[in-house]
């Protein structure tokens, strides 16, 4: 376990990001081997076979929802997700930059797998530079006859247009990701029916993250069964995992799922930032619940070890906090988060959300009460468990709760009555 | 005179409209278009896009889009939009040292447009590139790892620039 790169094999190629690179390294023979020898379903079933788990957050695996897309007339629609946006998270920026025709690749063998013709690219709108270089990628894969019609003379067509989004962490999730590409406000949709069956244009639609595309080629190259003997057995394959926070050297490292914690945080990012005490780790983006350091060491980096400690792999961006971290602070500020990007369309969120970060302003400038910290509590109560359309509520509930609950003392300290005891 | 696209807009408008099968879809980015030729969004070029887009996009529509995403500007910001990223990664690498720089050099509070209408300061809440805190997106372009040495260095590149 450890290092291990398929994806980001040529990352110190200087021009990584283009046509003539990439097809100089093997880029595009899996699409070739897709298209011109293998059916739809051979491609869905050697997906299912890699095991390839969704890499923006869920974990959902990939080759069983290409699988849901019925077999209609309908015009079936691929959509890549690149509007990263939580917190912590800056993995899919780095593919976007250095590799966009192995997304594009991937797509177009996601495409055929499910039939589609048409695909969008959605990326967050800060990432100008980003959205030019795929514009341009997806220029040069025309001109190559990689896109459009009679795709490489092989009897395929598929277009591809990119999409930039407008500031809203939201429509990362896939429905309200939907809606915005549908020239609405991003509202996620109360589900079902599901993207597979209604999404875009009221259409079958698969939304797949910008890593997940990115692991297709790499799959159909290498097959599914030997893609499987990557990672651990039921989270194959390796992760990008975007370190940010406490360490001397933050960045984005591509690693063998099961890799432990402590090796990507003490070897491969160098250690704690000035030799401090590790105090507590966000192990997969903000929504993920807080780990200990204790319970960090013990941690693997795949979906399940993250799980049996009542967290998530999610995004796979790990959140290095040292002994000097003020969480209270740091709580508050991702309640900020949510709830400024709450879409408003359902009061338990839209309120929750905002009350939540009041009373944790209140406590972080020392004129809370213990009545706030129960209010937290029963209000987390209440925006949890599917009492909202999609899971931003619930998100908040998990940067905030679990952190309240195992830094107890921290936040008791900022307490106003501690605070006048302590003077 | 009313407004219309400029020529560059026009002509990505034109390179948009097959892209879609739905006309609705044209919203969010010809609002960008708006945007980049006027520097925020009003009341005239949204219209303007309704008639553009026609049935059954309406001003109402086209407005309510708008006010949903936080990248149209809703009123004219500075020639430099800085905008400093607030959020957990950023913080714990020192951002607040960042904005207060950025805020007392330039003399102004978060959210305000300096006098000369040069510069506009605002924090926002997650730019996507936590690994190289604190970041500031200035315009179109991310500036990464800020030091006050290094923002400083920047504002009075941006001075020189404008």
């Amino acid at each position: 376990m450890g290092l291990k790169t398929l994806l980001t094999t040529h990352i110190n190629a200087a021009d990584s990001h283009t046509l003539k690179h990439y097809q100089s390294v093997g880029g595009y023979e899996s699409l070739k081997k897709a298209i011109s020898c293998m059916t739809a379903e051979q491609i869905v079933n050697d997906v299912k076979n890699s095991g390839l788990r969704g890499r923006g957050g869920a974990g959902f695996p990939t080759g069983n929802k290409w699988g849901f897309i019925p077999k209609t007339d309908k015009p079936k629609y691929l959509i890549c997700n690149g509007d990263e946006g939580e917190p912590g998270t800056f993995k899919d920026r780095m593919l976007i930059e250095r590799f966009p025709h192995m997304l594009i690749e991937g797509m177009i063998i996601a495409a055929k797998a499910i039939d589609s013709h048409q695909g969008y690219i959605y990326i967050r709108g800060e990432f100008h530079k980003g959205i030019r270089i795929v514009e341009t990628a997806v220029e040069e894969a025309y001109k190559a006859g990689l896109l459009g019609k009679n795709i490489l003379g092989l009897g395929y067509d598929f277009d591809l247009a990119v999409y930039s989004g407008a500031g809203a962490y939201i429509c990362g999730e896939e429905s309200a990701l939907i809606n915005s590409l549908e020239g609405r406000r991003g509202h996620p949709r109360l589900k079902p029916p599901f993207p597979a069956v209604s999404g875009l244009y009221a259409c079958p639609t698969v939304v797949n993250n910008v890593e997940t595309f990115c692991n297709v080629p790499h799959i159909i190259r290498m097959t599914g069964e030997e893609y499987k003997k990557i990672g651990t057995e039921k989270s194959p394959g390796t992760r990008l995992f975007a370190v940010s926070g406490h360490v001397k050297k933050p960045g984005i490292y591509e690693v063998e799922m099961g890799t432990p914690m402590k090796e990507l945080i003490y070897d491969i990012c160098g250690g704690m930032k000035n030799d401090k005490a590790l105090k507590a780790v966000i192990p997969g983006g903000s929504s993920s619940p807080i780990l200990t350091a204790e319970e960090a060491m013990t941690a693997t980096m795949d979906y399940e070890s993250i799980a049996s400690l009542k967290s998530m792999l999610g995004s796979g961006a790990v959140i290095i906090l040292s002994e000097e971290t003020d969480l209270v602070e740091t709580t508050y500020r991702l309640a900020e988060f949510y709830s400024h990007e709450s879409c408003g369309q359902c009061t338990p969120c839209r309120e929750g959300t905002h009350w939540v970060k009041d009373l944790l302003h209140k406590i972080k400038v020392g004129e809370g009460t213990e009545k706030d910290v129960e209010l937290i509590f029963s209000l987390s109560r209440n925006m949890e468990g599917g009492t909202t359309i999609c899971p931003l509520a619930d998100a908040c509930v998990m940067a905030v709760r679990p952190t309240m609950t195992k830094f107890k003392e921290e936040f008791s300290l900022r307490l106003k009555k501690e605070v006048s005891l302590s003077h | 005179m009313a407004y219309q696209f400029s020529q560059e807009s026009e002509k990505r408008f034109q390179r948009l409209i097959p892209q879609f099968p739905s006309k609705r879809s044209l919203i969010l980015p010809c609002l960008f278009l708006l945007q980049a030729d006027k520097g925020f969004v009003d009341t005239e070029g949204m219209q303007y896009i309704a008639d553009r887009i026609g049935e059954p996009v309406s001003l109402a529509h086209v407005h309510g889009v708008a006010t949903f995403y936080t990248m149209y500007n809703k009123k004219p910001v500075g020639k430099f939009h800085i905008q400093i990223c607030a959020n957990i990664s950023c913080y714990l690498a020192g951002s607040d040292s960042i904005t207060e720089h950025v805020c007392s050099k330039l003399g102004i509070e978060k959210g305000e447009t300096s006098k000369d209408k040069k510069y506009t300061v605002d924090e926002v809440q997650c730019l996507g590139a936590c690994g190289f805190g604190p970041v500031a997106q200035i315009n179109d372009k991310y500036y990464e790892n800020l030091t006050p040495e290094s923002i400083e260095k920047i504002l009075s590149e941006l001075e020189k620039e404008g």
